[in-house]
Formats: C-alpha cells, sequence, structure tokens
C-alpha cells in the first residue's frame, strides 16, 4: 500500500508552514516577549524601532481593529500584553519588517519598560492565595467518609509530576495575505483550523467567511498546536490585515519553548484504603494543576485528569476534587494524554504504597483491583470491556514474562552495583473529547469525472496517518484503489466547524464522516449503474475492486465508465457528511454521564537496568498487551504505538523543565531539554495486539491510538524505583517525576536518618 | 563570492563566510528539504552531506548545515535531499518508507542524510555504528524502533560492501543509494575556485595572524563542548570548528570576516615523534576517534569517545577548538588533562609550550597571549603499563553535555601507583586537573582505602555551582563516584562496592 505522505517525506518534498511558496515581496514577524514574569507595563517605545531601515510597521496590544484578545475557552489571555505582562516570554509586540534577519534583530532592540512585580510559580501557593483559572471540580463515588472504617490498610502521600515541553519538530508558524474584500488567508500550523478562525475573526472585528485556515501539514504537534498556534496566526493575521502583504511568523527552536505553554506539572495529595482483602476501598486524591498565566485548555485537561483518576481500578468510593492554579508560567496546554498521565501517575503511586503497607507485592494489588465488565467509573458510566483484567492476564500469561521476571532476579543476585527492576502498568483511556459538542466531524467528497477522488475533512495531519486512514476510507467504501484518493488540505472553507484534531479521536471522527459522504455518493453511482444496465434492483449492484457487480457477478461496467456515466447524466459526483459521535453525553451539575464513545485499556511490563554507582539507566524491554480494535493500519498503529510510549518514558525520566525563581525557563534549548534519542529508546518493544473488540465505535471498527500508549511509559518509572530497590532496600517512597538521573543517584545516597 | 557544488549544479553564492549553509540553501536557492530544528546542531533535521575532495576521492560525511558556515564549502560538494531523489525511492528512502519509520516526516530528510552517509562512510555495515551515524537525529514521533528497523534492513542489504570510500561510492551509486551524478563530481570539483576570497586562511606557519583578543567574560556560558574561534574586535574571527560559537554568536560569525583554520593542513593530524604523540589543534575529534595509532596506545577507549557530542558535530568539532573554548565541561579538555598534554602555543615564528593543566587560568580564560594560536597539543607516548578511562554522566547518554565527566591514566606497578594523572569537568569554572586526588595516590599501594581516599580528596578539592547539569551537591557526589568507577573499570574484579562503603 502506498502511503503518499512517506514518500514525501522521504524525498523532502512535503511542505510545512515554513516551506509553502510564498509572494515574493512576503514580510517577515519577529516577536517582543516580556523578561518578566509579572509585572506592569510602565511603556513600550516602538519609535525607534520603526524608523529602522527595512522595517514596515510594529504592532501592539493596541493595533487589532476588534479584540486583542486569543482565549479560546476562557476569554483571559490578550494577543499582546497591553498593561500587565503574565510570564517571561509573553507577547508584547511584533515587529514586521522586510526580512527574518532584520525583523529579529529589531524586535531584541525593542525598549519595554516594566515595574516587575513578585512571580506565583508554585501551583499550592497559588491556590492559597485563590488564584484560580475557574472553581474547582469534585468527582465522587459511594460514600467515601464510610469507607475508611472498612479499611484495613490506609496510606496518604504527596506525588509531584513535571511538566513536558513537546519539542515538536517543526516549530510553531503561520503565513497570512490578504485576499481580495477584506478577506485573510491564514496558512497556519494548527491543530484547530477552526478556532485559529474563529478568534482571528475576532481579532480584526469581521466575520468567519472572511478568514480562511488552511493547515496543509504539522511537523508534530502532541498537543501543542491546539490552542497553542493561535498566537502566532492571530500576529501574522493581523500584519497582513495591515500592511496589504503577505506576512510570515515562524519561531525559532528557543523562542518557542519560551513563550509557549507545555504539559501541566502537578502536585497531588492521595488517601488510600485497603480492606483485608486487598480491595481498594476508598480513595481520595486532590491534583493541583500548575496552569500557568492564562485559562488555555487547563479546564478541560483538569476534566479530563478527573476522569482518569482511578486508571484501570475498579474502587467503590472515591473522591477525586481538581483544583486549576493560576501562576507565573506560559499557559500551559494540551499534551498527549490530555490530563490523564498526571492522574495516572498518582494512582499508581498510591496503589503501590497501599500494596507496601499492606506488605502484598504491588502486582497483586494492581490485579486484584482491575476493571471488569458492569463496574462503574466515579463519573457514573459503566465498564463495558473486559480489556483492563483481560490485557493484563494475557501478559501475564506469555512465557516471557516469566522469563524476564527469572531474568531479572538473577542478575540482582549476581550483581551489586547494577540492578534491574521491572514493573506492570495497566492503562485505560476514554476516548471522545470530554466536551461532548466537539464529538462531531464533517467531510466534503468530489469523484473527479475522471474518476479520481479528493476528500476534505476536518482532520489535520501531523504525522498520526490519519490521512492514510482517511484515504483507506474512502477507498474501502467505494472499494476502489487507494492511488484514486487523495486527501486535501484542512481546510475551513470546504470544511466548516472543524474540532481540534485531538483526544485520539480524528481517525474515529473524520473516517466515520467521509465513509458516511462516500456512502451516499455511492448510493448515487449504484442506481446510475443499475440504470446504465438495465437493472431494475439497484439492491442487487454493488461495487468491488472498481468493477460493477450485479447480484455478485462482475459486469464489464467499470468504475472510470461508471463515473463518467453518472456526470453526463447530471446526477452529484460529490456529498458533504456529518458525523457525531452517539450517545456520549455528560452533566456537569452533577458529575456523572456517559461521557466516553468507548474505552482502550491494556497493560504493559517494563524492565529496565539501573547503574547504582553513577545513578545512569537503560529501558531495556518493554512489553505490551492493548486493545486495538480491528486495526484500519497496523503498520501506522505501531508506530503510534512505539512513539507514544516513548514520549512517555521521556516524561517519567530525561524530560525535565527547570525555571529559576524569576519564573525563567532555564531548559529552553534542545541541548538543554533532552528529548529521548536512538539509544535511549527501548531495546525492545514487543506489542501484541487485541483485535477481536465486539465495539463499533471507531471508524471500521478500529479504536483510538494516539493517546493511550503514552501512559505504559509511566511504567519504566516505577521500575526504576524497583532497580534502585533492589539496592537499596530502605528506599523512601519516590513519588516525584521525572526520575532524572540525579534524582536517582541523589535518592541512593540520601541520609535517612536525618 | 564562494563557490560550490550543490547537488548537481554549481553555486555562487554571495552570501557572507559565516552565514550558514543551512541559510542559504532554504533562503537563497529554495530547496526547503533541509529542515531547520533547532540551529545547535542537537536535532539534525538540517543534515546536509559533505563531499570533501581528497587523496582517496571525495569524501563524504553528513553535517548539520545550521553550524556549517557556508565559506567553508568552497571547493566542496554539498548534498541536500533533492540532491539524493531520483524517479523512484533510494533504498535509503525505501526503507524508511517501508518500515513505516517517518510519521511527522519533519526529522525525516535528516536521517535520510545521516543514512545515506553511513552507506558512503568507512564505518562498518553494522547496525551498532549505523545508531552510531544517527545519533545526532532527534526523531519526536517514531520512538526510533522503526528506525532501528531501517538501519538492521540497509546493513543486511549491503553486508559485503567495502569500506574504503571509493569501493562504497561505487557500490552506492550502482545500487542507487546515491544518484549517478555522483560519478561526475570530482571532475566538477576540479574545475571550481575553493578560493572563498572574503576569508582568510590563516599561515601558513610564520605568517602574521589577524589581530586577535580574547573576549573572555563577554560571552553567554557555553552550551556545546566543543569548537573554536574568538572573536576580535577587528571582525576576524578564526574559526576551526564553530560548532560552539555559532550556536552562541551566530550573528555576530555570520558577519565577521573568517579566518578558517580548517584549512590550515599544518595544524592537522596525529603524529608520533620519537617519544612523544602530536595531535594538530585543527585536527576533528572523529578524526582522533578513527586513529588506529591512538587506538593502539589507548586501547578500549572508543565506547568513552562515543560519549562525545554525534558523529556528525565530532566531524567538525577540533581539539583545539574545544581546548580554547575552554568550556569547564569540554570533553577534549579533561581527556587531554589526564593524559598530561601540553599544549603548543605558536605566534610567528615563537613558540612555547605550556601544560594543560596550566592553561586554564579562570573561567573562559587561558594562558595565551592575544596573537598566540594554539598549534597542537603533545604528550608523552604511555608506557607499556599505562591505564586510561574516562567517564561522563549527563542526563541523557548520547548527545548531551556531561553534568560531570573526569578521565584517569594510571600506571601501577607491583601494586603500587607509579603515576597518575586524574582531571573532572563541571566542578569547577575551569577543566580540572585533580591535583590532589592525584598525589594522593602517587606512591601509595591501590587498595580500597586509598581509592576511597583519593575520592574524598576530589570531591573536597572542587567547588561545583547548581546549573542546568545538576545542582552543586550532585556533582560533587558524582564526581566520587566517577573517581571510583575509574578504578572498577580498569581493574575489573578486583575493585566493586567496598568502594562505596
Amino acid at each position: 500500500m502506498t502511503n503518499r505522505d512517506a514518500i514525501l517525506h522521504v524525498r523532502g518534498e512535503s511542505r510545512y508552514v515554513d516551506d509553502r511558496l510564498t509572494p515574493e515581496d512576503t514580510l517577515f514577524g519577529a516577536v517582543v516577549t516580556s523578561d518578566v514574569a509579572c509585572g506592569t507595563i510602565r511603556s513600550v517605545d516602538t519609535s525607534p524601532a520603526e524608523s529602522r531601515e527595512g522595517v514596515v510597521c510594529v504592532l501592539t496590544a493596541g493595533d487589532p481593529p476588534g479584540e486583542n484578545q486569543i482565549g479560546n475557552i476562557i476569554r483571559d489571555e490578550p494577543l499582546f500584553a497591553d498593561s500587565e505582562v503574565h510570564y517571561i516570554g509573553q507577547p508584547i509586540a511584533l515587529v514586521v519588517a522586510r526580512d527574518a534577519a532584520t525583523a529579529r534583530s529589531v524586535a531584541r532592540g525593542v525598549k519595554v519598560e516594566i515595574d516587575p512585580g513578585t512571580p506565583l510559580l508554585d501551583p499550592r501557593e497559588a491556590h492559597a492565595q485563590g488564584s484560580l483559572i475557574a472553581p474547582p471540580r469534585t468527582f465522587a463515588l459511594g460514600d467515601i467518609e464510610a469507607a475508611w472504617d472498612r479499611c484495613k490498610w490506609i496510606v496518604e502521600g504527596r506525588v509531584e509530576s513535571g511538566g513536558q515541553e513537546h519539542v515538536y519538530l517543526e516549530t510553531q508558524g503561520t503565513v497570512a495575505w490578504p485576499a481580495e474584500d477584506g478577506k485573510v488567508v491564514v496558512q497556519s500550523a494548527t491543530q484547530s483550523p477552526s478556532v485559529v478562525q474563529c478568534i482571528v475573526a475576532r481579532m480584526l472585528g469581521m466575520p468567519m467567511q472572511r478568514v480562511e485556515v488552511d493547515v496543509l501539514r504539522l511537523g508534530g504537534a502532541f498537543g501543542g498546536k491546539e490552542d497553542q498556534a493561535t498566537a502566532w496566526a492571530a500576529m501574522a493575521a493581523l500584519a497582513a490585515w495591515k500592511t496589504g502583504k503577505a506576512v510570515k511568523v515562524v519561531l525559532r527552536r528557543r523562542e518557542d519553548m519560551r513563550s509557549t505553554g507545555k504539559r501541566h506539572p502537578y502536585s497531588s495529595d492521595f488517601r488510600i484504603g485497603l480492606g483485608k482483602d486487598l480491595d481498594i476501598l476508598a480513595y481520595d486524591v486532590t491534583f493541583y494543576q500548575n496552569a500557568g498565566a492564562a485559562a488555555d485548555l487547563s479546564t478541560s485537561i483538569l476534566e479530563r485528569t478527573l476522569f482518569h483518576a482511578t486508571n484501570s481500578y475498579n474502587i467503590p468510593n472515591v473522591r477525586a476534587t481538581a483544583v486549576s492554579c493560576r501562576t507565573n508560567l506560559p499557559p500551559n496546554t494540551a499534551f498527549r494524554g490530555f490530563g490523564a498521565p498526571q492522574a495516572m501517575f498518582v494512582m499508581e503511586c498510591a496503589v503501590r504504597k497501599a500494596a507496601a503497607a499492606a506488605g502484598a507485592e504491588a502486582e497483586w494489588v494492581q490485579r486484584k483491583n482491575l476493571l471488569s465488565v458492569g463496574d462503574e467509573f466515579p463519573y457514573g458510566m459503566r465498564c463495558s470491556s473486559p480489556n483492563a483484567r483481560r490485557s493484563w492476564e494475557m501478559l501475564e500469561d506469555q512465557p516471557e514474562t516469566a522469563v524476564m521476571r527469572e531474568a531479572v532476579s538473577v542478575f540482582n543476585a549476581e550483581h551489586a552495583l547494577r540492578k534491574k527492576g521491572l514493573a506492570f502498568m495497566p492503562v485505560c483511556f476514554g476516548v471522545s473529547f470530554t466536551t461532548t459538542f466537539l464529538n462531531q466531524a464533517g467531510a466534503l467528497v468530489h469523484v473527479y469525472s475522471d474518476g479520481s477522488v479528493g476528500v476534505s475533512t476536518a482532520a489535520v495531519e501531523m504525522g498520526q496517518g490519519v490521512n492514510t486512514k482517511i484515504r483507506q476510507a474512502a477507498a474501502r467504501t467505494f472499494s476502489i484503489g487507494l492511488d484514486r484518493v487523495r486527501v486535501e488540505t484542512t481546510n475551513t472553507a470546504r470544511v466548516a466547524n472543524t474540532s481540534p484534531t485531538a483526544a485520539s479521536s480524528a481517525a474515529d471522527l473524520n473516517g466515520n464522516a467521509t465513509r458516511l459522504a462516500c456512502e451516499a455518493i455511492l448510493q448515487r453511482l449504484v442506481r446510475s449503474a443499475a440504470d446504465l444496465l438495465g437493472s431494475e434492483a439497484p439492491d442487487d449492484i454493488s461495487l468491488l475492486d472498481e468493477t460493477v457487480q450485479a447480484s455478485g457477478q462482475a459486469t464489464d461496467l467499470k468504475w472510470e465508465a461508471l463515473v463518467q456515466h453518472t456526470y453526463r447524466n447530471r446526477i452529484s459526483l460529490s456529498a458533504q457528511a456529518h458525523y457525531a459521535t452517539p450517545r456520549i453525553h455528560f452533566d456537569k451539575a452533577v458529575e456523572k454521564g456517559e461521557p466516553f464513545s468507548y474505552h482502550v485499556a491494556g497493560t504493559a511490563v517494563t524492565e529496565v537496568t539501573l547503574d547504582c554507582l553513577r545513578g545512569t539507566y537503560e529501558v531495556d524491554a518493554v512489553r505490551v498487551v492493548h486493545d486495538l480494535g480491528r486495526s484500519i493500519n497496523p503498520m501506522i498503529d505501531l508506530g503510534q504505538m512505539e512513539g507514544g510510549l516513548v514520549q512517555g518514558i521521556g516524561w517519567v525520566t530525561l524530560e525535565e523543565l527547570l525555571y529559576d525563581d524569576e519564573g525563567r525557563l532555564l531548559t529552553d534549548s534542545m541541548s538543554t531539554y533532552k528529548i529521548p534519542d536512538m539509544n535511549f529508546a527501548p531495546g525492545e518493544i514487543q506489542a501484541e495486539f487485541i483485535q477481536d473488540a465486539q465495539y463499533e465505535g471507531g471508524a471500521f471498527g478500529s479504536k483510538a491510538i494516539g493517546e493511550p500508549p503514552f501512559m505504559y511509559g509511566i511504567g519504566t518509572f516505577f521500575a526504576l524505583v524497583e532497580a534502585m530497590r533492589a539496592f537499596r532496600p530502605d528506599l523512601p517512597d519516590q513519588h516525584i517525576l521525572p526520575l532524572t538521573p540525579e534524582r536517582v543517584l541523589m535518592e541512593l545516597v540520601a541520609d535517612l536518618s536525618s | 563570492m564562494i563557490e560550490f557544488l550543490l547537488n548537481g549544479k554549481v553555486i555562487r553564492s554571495e552570501a557572507s563566510p559565516g552565514e550558514v549553509v543551512l541559510d542559504v540553501v532554504r533562503r537563497d536557492v529554495g530547496l526547503k528539504g533541509t529542515k531547520e530544528g533547532c540551529r545547535e546542531g542537537d536535532c539534525g533535521a538540517c543534515m546536509v552531506l559533505l563531499g570533501t575532495p581528497g587523496e582517496r576521492g571525495v569524501e563524504y560525511y553528513a553535517i548539520n548545515s545550521c553550524l556549517l558556515p557556508v565559506g567553508t564549502v568552497a571547493g566542496k560538494h554539498v548534498v541536500s535531499i533533492e540532491g539524493l531523489n531520483g524517479p523512484g525511492l533510494t533504498p535509503v528512502q525505501q526503507a524508511i518508507v517501508d518500515e513505516g519509520a517517518t510519521q511527522c516526516g519533519f526529522c525525516t530528510p535528516g536521517f535520510v542524510i545521516a543514512l545515506t552517509g553511513f552507506l558512503l562512510g568507512d564505518m562498518p555495515l553494522d547496525p551498532d555504528s549505523g545508531y552510531t551515524a544517527v545519533s545526532g537525529n532527534m526523531c519526536r514521533c517514531t520512538g526510533y524502533l522503526s528506525i532501528r528497523r531501517v538501519v538492521k534492513k540497509l546493513c543486511a542489504a549491503f553486508a559485503g560492501t567495502g569500506n574504503s570510500p571509493a569501493a562504497r561510492l561505487e557500490a552506492m551509486i550502482s545500487s542507487g543509494v546515491v544518484p549517478a551524478y555522483f560519478e561526475t563530481v570530482p571532475r566538477l570539483l576540479a574545475g571550481m575556485s575553493g578560493e572563498t576570497p572574503v576569508c582568510g586562511v590563516a599561515g601558513p606557519p610564520g605568517d602574521a595572524l589577524p589581530r586577535q583578543e580574547l573576549d573572555a567574560g563577554s560571552s553567554p556560558p557555553p552550551e556545546m563542548d566543543d569548537t573554536g574561534g574568538q572573536a576580535d574586535p577587528g571582525n576576524a574571527i578564526l574559526i576551526a570548528g564553530g560548532t560552539d560559537l555559532i550556536v552562541q554568536r551566530p550573528e555576530e560569525v555570520s558577519e565577521a570576516r573568517l579566518v578558517l583554520l580548517e584549512r590550515r593542513e599544518d595544524l592537522r593530524g596525529i603524529r608520533i615523534e620519537a617519544k612523544d604523540c602530536w595531535i594538530g589543534a585543527a585536527t576533528p575529534v572523529e578524526e582522533i576517534t578513527r586513529s588506529e595509532m591512538l587506538q593502539e596506545l589507548f586501547p578500549g577507549t572508543d565506547p568513552h569517545i562515543e560519549l562525545i557530542s554525534s558523529v556528525a558535530i565530532r566531524h567538525r568539532a577540533t581539539v583545539g577548538g574545544n581546548l580554547v573554548n575552554a568550556s569547564p565541561i569540554g570533553d577534549m579538555a579533561i581527556l587531554l588533562l589526564a593524559l598530561n598534554v601540553d599544549v603548543i602555543l605558536c605566534a610567528g615564528e615563537q613558540r612555547r609550550s605550556v601544560p594543560l593543566k596550566e592553561f586554564f587560568t579562570g573561567y573562559k580564560q587561558l594562558n595565551r597571549e592575544p596573537d598566540e594560536l594554539v598549534e597542537a597539543v603533545r604528550f608523552k607516548r604511555p608506557s607499556g603499563g599505562s591505564l586510561f578511562n574516562f567517564e561522563k554522566v549527563s542526563r541523557r547518554k548520547h548527545l548531551d553535555i556531561a553534568s560531570v565527566n573526569s578521565a584517569m591514566m594510571i600506571t601501577v606497578e607491583h601494586d603500587v601507583v607509579r603515576d597518575v594523572h586524574m582531571s573532572a569537568g563541571g566542578v569547577a569554572p575551569i577543566p580540572f586537573y585533580l591535583a590532589s586526588a592525584a598525589e594522593s595516590l602517587r606512591g601509595q599501594t591501590l587498595s580500597a582505602e586509598s581509592i576511597r581516599r583519593a575520592a574524598d580528596e576530589a570531591c573536597s578539592a572542587i567547588a561545583p555551582i547548581s546549573d542546568v547539569r545538576g545542582s552543586g551537591e550532585y556533582k560533587r557526589v558524582l564526581l566520587g563516584r566517577l573517581v571510583r568507577a575509574h578504578f572498577i573499570e580498569l581493574f575489573p574484579g578486583r575493585f566493586g562496592e567496598e568502594l562505596l562503603s
């Protein structure tokens, strides 16, 4: 099967925002940002910059003709800071010049005077000061206060998880240009074309029909271009509107890392109780989310944290509270997992600590409490899949698991300064946007008179292979060759009101919308074929391998001839279709409902080797059993599994965001913020897919794959803790991630007497 | 004007010699397949092949075009991804497609270039060498497992191909890894001017150097641990590899007149002279890695060199640059301190020699006059009984800057330490010679106790600061561990966990 994108990629012919052809006199915009995390702007002196050779204009908060505002869910984020600044890297002005070098060099010289205040960086401190994005929310199940009495073991703890920089290889960027009649065309590297369209329109004070957003593809996004692409798009659009020229804004790596939000750091408290049979009877958890300076998607992310507070476990009495805290960091944002990884990490810390208190193996307690069909989640939905438990058992039963366990114990007996550790990590992830209205998608399909097919949808291709899956959906519905189908750019003039490409759901939603549009055209084609063949019964007509079948027998009528005939008979060969996920609902007033189309479940086992002398480590192997539904494209899904997992491992090990006391990001480059490389990736990843799922929620029976594998990476954290404990049996609880080589060594040498 | 061959076409660039090839290729020539990911040699998205004509024909290696001044490619062959494309896919491209080893695609041209460079180069075609070849390429999507499958597939497909550049080139042309026009490249380059009129080439030896002054203290803290050159107020920059200088001060380099030390053949190479070993200042680190001479002197050091940056950076970064850059954490400086090398400085006809341990006088400050050029390092050939070890711990093992690095050379006779030199980086404002620790061992019987004492001595002699590479406390603990590690590595089976007690 030909993957068009892959062929373009290996030839360097794929075009990203910075590569697309632009008019010869395209201008370049460079952003002036705040150098203090919190303060009052006294003055912004743009006049020296404006008089510099090559500079066309300098735009500031007063320039948008509409609202100087890019907040999506909550309108709390100015495009350009006006009276106050709230984080280092916050945009204050845009220098528009004839070329990038001039724009950057002038931008560096723009004088901004700010009276600095004291930055608030810690979410608990923000909470204590009442600095919140929105009121706290609580999900509750059973009667937790009554349940504690029935617990034999009760433990508490505090858990910290760090943020994570997306490091999409393509940095943020946009090119915008004016079209006639006040229209602006915006080529943006965004996961949310309609959000960009809506906000640009609002900012320019014009209706959305005058803003056309076009997205060809993204060079990686992972959530980092869901809301965070908007600012640059709005700046380029404003500059284009103002100058009448095409304007490009593309960030350099360091500019991007300083100014854009990341995965939310969380600080959490838990209390967990086990009954005498090691059942988890009660779980109380509070999450303090470090949202940064503006809401961005934080409230939705917080919600997903709550939905995943109990991960794969059946717990009858739960209270989960979550607080989104406003601090002076860049607005934190979506990142693969969207709040769920933070929740699952706390849950695992709690389960392990409880098991230790009861003197039981962690795996025993984990396994004992896995979800079964019919179990109730804290938000009222019932578990409909047996795969949480089943995946664990399948993994446990694989002969390699026994080999792995034996190898670990033999190795540890034989080595004094190197230790291996092993950990199981279950994952149960709900699929659908938790904001119910977003679970819709549109597709526009054209069959051209030569038989070739063009498909436009709401989905944005960012490496996850959604365009290939959509091509497959169209080709499969028509029963034609894949090469006949082309997926067009994501364009708001062709498909309107697009939901972001996010929540692992783009293939589900857009694949189904594509199928529906193709089915509508197919019906017309079948009637047309019946007419041509003189058949009275269109029900007997079908298409198979580009050939019309009558009563199951191939006829001489081929796809191209059928299309021509239909066209000449003045029958529409285009269709638009809309898909909305059925059944889902959620009532925030009571925090109950059925928010997910389905759950994806699986289990991973991770083996690591720790060098106890140096504090360094390697991930030897990760083996996963994962519920995939009926995969449309196993190669793409395997790639998502491996890539998501390694990103998750990065989050819990190497990837560390360090800030100074002023709120300045110190790890603001790829030389200081280290993502996994070829050598750090696990020695082996073995994935067994459960493909017999009965549920039909995804496209053609497939299930979402984008986010769930990320969370298998959490297993690496606990495997490392096991290895540390093998070296140092009195090791205290490890509840802080990332577990960097520095943290490992310092924990191994820590003096516990003090 | 700078004349070079880009893919199959002669380019006459009006760019300033210090502008990087990445910008010339994308902005001026308009080829967009080469991507900008970080501009500091840490992602590999911008890799191109650089072909240099020499005695063995045109030799190619993959290199980060974001750190490559266009002045240095005059008379050479630069190959961007577009220069590999033919009507179909090359075997490298096909393997990536077949294994699903591309997702968003942004890093992919860099991987294609690095893997093509691997096949064209002289490293053995085995998977481990292949992984090394892409050690400077980051991918955020795939998790690398599929890329490993590509490497294995390519190694299997090309097993048995000879290691000489000529044999490789012929095999890769005939199998379509590179297009047929590569055959004509030597001829095209021969007719080309290697001159870069606006660039100077320092030397030959004896010539007056452009006036240069150390610009100590004005530069931000070092980010990369190799490279060289320093700016002078007269707008001329002596540049060796430039792999740190261009990261730190790109605008300055792009506008400056460059003096290209890499053109000074007399500053390059590794020689054994009587009892001494001589390494030219402009010798790239990768050349040292490959030196059979040094491998004989220091058997088993390959894995340590692997920890220095990436192979693409090692092709550019030089010994002298690493020393002059004076990063307190420079890997080469730490290695050379333990070899107890002398630095040879020359100013015109004048030469003098300074022990490396006296060369660093303060943070980014050197025992070096403004008109002096680092010519080479020289050290005594180690005696048969000397053992050498290098340790480096960084957050990520490969292509990262050390939290602490350390090296030791030791000679033990009848269990008594005859001589020992020890160094450590990341623990002081300069690459640090651990004099007192070494002194505590000299003449002592090798024992767990004497090793522990030396480690304690090392830890008490240093003053590490807290930064992005780790807290000061961590670095102190880590150095204690690395000093112990030297002995555990060099005397296998003899020392172990008792050193930690």
